[in-house]
């Protein structure tokens, strides 16, 4: 794999992270819990769309067959659709929501976080814009599993519940694919191990406060970085690509 | 002081245009029509997320998601300002959203209509948000401080808002024969429902003249109706999409529009519960509020956690 190949699908896998995630979140506007999170969640989606769109454009740029934001949003299946995941599992009740943004969220700060160094500019620039969104997402999603941890009963119980079901899906946050090893090989991207000690720690704390118990590492699940995915990506892009599937190269 | 000398400082103060703030003495019948109408205005923008929220996840282009999800942020935003609002009249936001849930309170009847196409979310912006816009302006100068502070916000996003909307038709009418028939059909059917949303006729509106001499309203529906359809007309045009009006014609001596009847049976219909999705919306609303229960219990019970530690 050459590093430009390598970039494109490191581009597109950052890209499909945020977006998925993103969609996700929308899903709760107009249905939250109460008017305050229907908010909270419609920026933290925001700021997600947003950097999805900056990698899809930069991606489209590395590969230089003209493909816009849009045509890669919109016109790949599922199977080239390349985020892990733990960003693409429905939404679940709202400890669920909460518990996987809050595990996404540790890692994502620490990969933006170290992005701000990228020898690749595009990427160290838009780290740069993402570290301060991302910081916030991490204090919210913190803050409210804090809340479900140290809440009532019944709040303890679905916010360990949702770890448990969703820690199989958080070993593939740190297994590289072949573009991740070129690149970090390059030195344009950190090595997932040390993000990973970053990730893990903050895990450990804020779970400390919550008084919910770290699942043991078992199984993991794996593919979305190769564009294997769940059941439940191909609903949700489906959804999303409703209108550019059915009248195809028109303008919006 | 008497009630009668009360009263009368009070209108006194309202016709030489001094805004009523919370703490100042207002008849009775005044703080309960403001409280009902903000509140309704309130539930008016949550219940209005759902329409448009619907398009959330299939709006057709990035660009066009993230504007549609933050005009639908900002009607949760009016929300809050609104609650906020007739709180200061001392009626709790618990209490607003009970009446909401249990169908005690109304909203804006034009939210229980569908948003079956890309288009609606064109129409709904265009026609739905530029006629709250007219009402809105007029708010801005409502009698009552905090209800006219909260609208001068409200009236800059909503600006934002329509344009949104007009832009998402002038794109479709641009396009092929399909989109452009998409905008005719969203038109056709937002344009009455739209009409509707300035109230009963001046006539048939009961409570009207009160609010005007309170100054809470001050231009009558008819008026503001009448406004909305001189300025939408060229808009329509611009677009090349026909108003669904056979009556529609430029009055040269009036300067005005002369236009058809509403249906006002269906108005009356629709706010008695029988609109197309009177009871989705409530569902979704009354859906939402009960699986937040736990949340809300949470989040209190973990408050109070941290507030005992903090006293121990």
């Amino acid at each position: 794999m050459t590093n430009k190949e390598a970039l494109f699908r490191y581009a597109v896998r950052m890209g499909d992270n945020s977006l998925v995630l993103g969609h996700r979140l929308s899903e709760w506007c107009g249905h939250g819990p109460q008017l305050e999170e229907d908010i909270a969640q419609a920026n933290i989606a925001l700021d997600l769309i947003g950097q999805a769109r900056n990698y899809l454009t930069y991606a489209g740029e590395v590969e230089g067959k003209g493909r816009s934001e849009d045509d890669l949003a919109y016109l790949r299946t599922d199977r080239e659709y390349l985020n892990v995941q733990l960003v693409e599992l429905h939404k679940g009740d709202y400890a669920y929501t909460i518990a996987r943004s809050f595990l996404f969220d540790a890692f994502h700060l620490a990969l933006q976080q170290a992005l701000t160094t990228s020898t690749d500019e595009r990427l160290s620039a838009i780290a740069e814009k993402a570290v301060k969104e991302v910081t916030y997402h991490l204090r919210h999603s913190s803050e409210w599993l804090i809340r479900f941890g140290d809440g009532t009963d019944e709040s303890h119980e679905r916010a360990q519940n949702a770890l448990d079901d969703l820690w199989r899906y958080t070993g593939e946050l740190f297994v590289p694919d072949e573009a991740e090893e070129v690149l970090a090989k390059a030195g344009v991207v950190p090595d997932l191990a040390d993000i990973r000690a970053e990730w893990s720690a903050t895990v450990d704390r804020v779970l400390k406060e919550a008084t919910l118990k770290r699942p043991e590492d078992g199984w993991m699940a794996r593919g979305g970085k190769k564009g294997i995915h769940t059941e439940h990506l191909g609903p949700m892009l489906a959804e999303m690509q409703t209108l550019q599937r059915t009248y195809p190269g028109v303008e919006w | 002081m008497s009630e009668n000398k009360e009263e009368a400082l009070f209108q006194a103060k309202v016709d030489a245009e001094q805004k009523i703030e919370p703490k100042d003495w207002m008849p009775d019948a005044y703080r309960k029509t403001l409280v009902r109408q903000i509140s309704q205005h309130a539930h008016s923008e949550i219940v209005g997320m759902l329409p448009e929220g619907n398009w959330i996840t299939r709006a057709p282009s990035l660009r066009r998601k993230t504007i549609l999800l933050a005009k639908v942020q900002d009607e949760a935003g009016h929300g809050l300002y609104l609650y906020s609002a007739a709180e200061t009249l001392g009626t709790g936001r618990d209490e607003m959203v009970d009446q909401l849930l249990s169908g005690k309170a109304k909203y804006s009847s034009i939210f229980n209509y569908p948003t079956l196409t890309w288009a609606d979310i064109g129409a709904v912006g265009w026609l739905v948000d530029g006629a709250a816009i007219m009402n809105q302006v007029m708010l801005c100068r409502t009698s009552y401080g905090p209800y006219a502070r909260a609208m001068v916000r409200i009236c800059k996003e909503e600006s934002f808002h329509q344009r949104q909307g007009y832009d998402i038709l002038v794109t479709l009418c641009k396009g092929t024969p399909e989109q452009k028939a998409m905008a005719q059909d969203a038109l056709d059917r937002w344009w009455w429902p739209s009409l509707m949303m300035f109230g009963p006729s001046d006539k048939d509106s009961p409570h009207s003249a009160q609010s005007m001499k309170w100054k809470i309203k001050r231009q009558s529906n008819d008026e503001l109706r009448q406004t909305f359809i001189d300025r939408t007309v060229s808009q329509a045009e611009f677009l090349g999409l026909k108003i669904p009006d056979d009556k529609l014609k430029w009055n040269e001596e009036t300067q005005h529009y002369d236009w058809g009847e509403i249906d006002w049976a269906e108005f009356f219909d629709v706010i008695k519960g029988n609109g197309p999705c009177n009871k989705e919306r409530l569902t979704a609303r009354q859906k939402a509020h009960a699986d937040g229960a736990w949340v809300r219990e949470a989040a209190m019970a973990h408050a109070e956690k941290k507030m005992k530690q903090k006293a121990a």
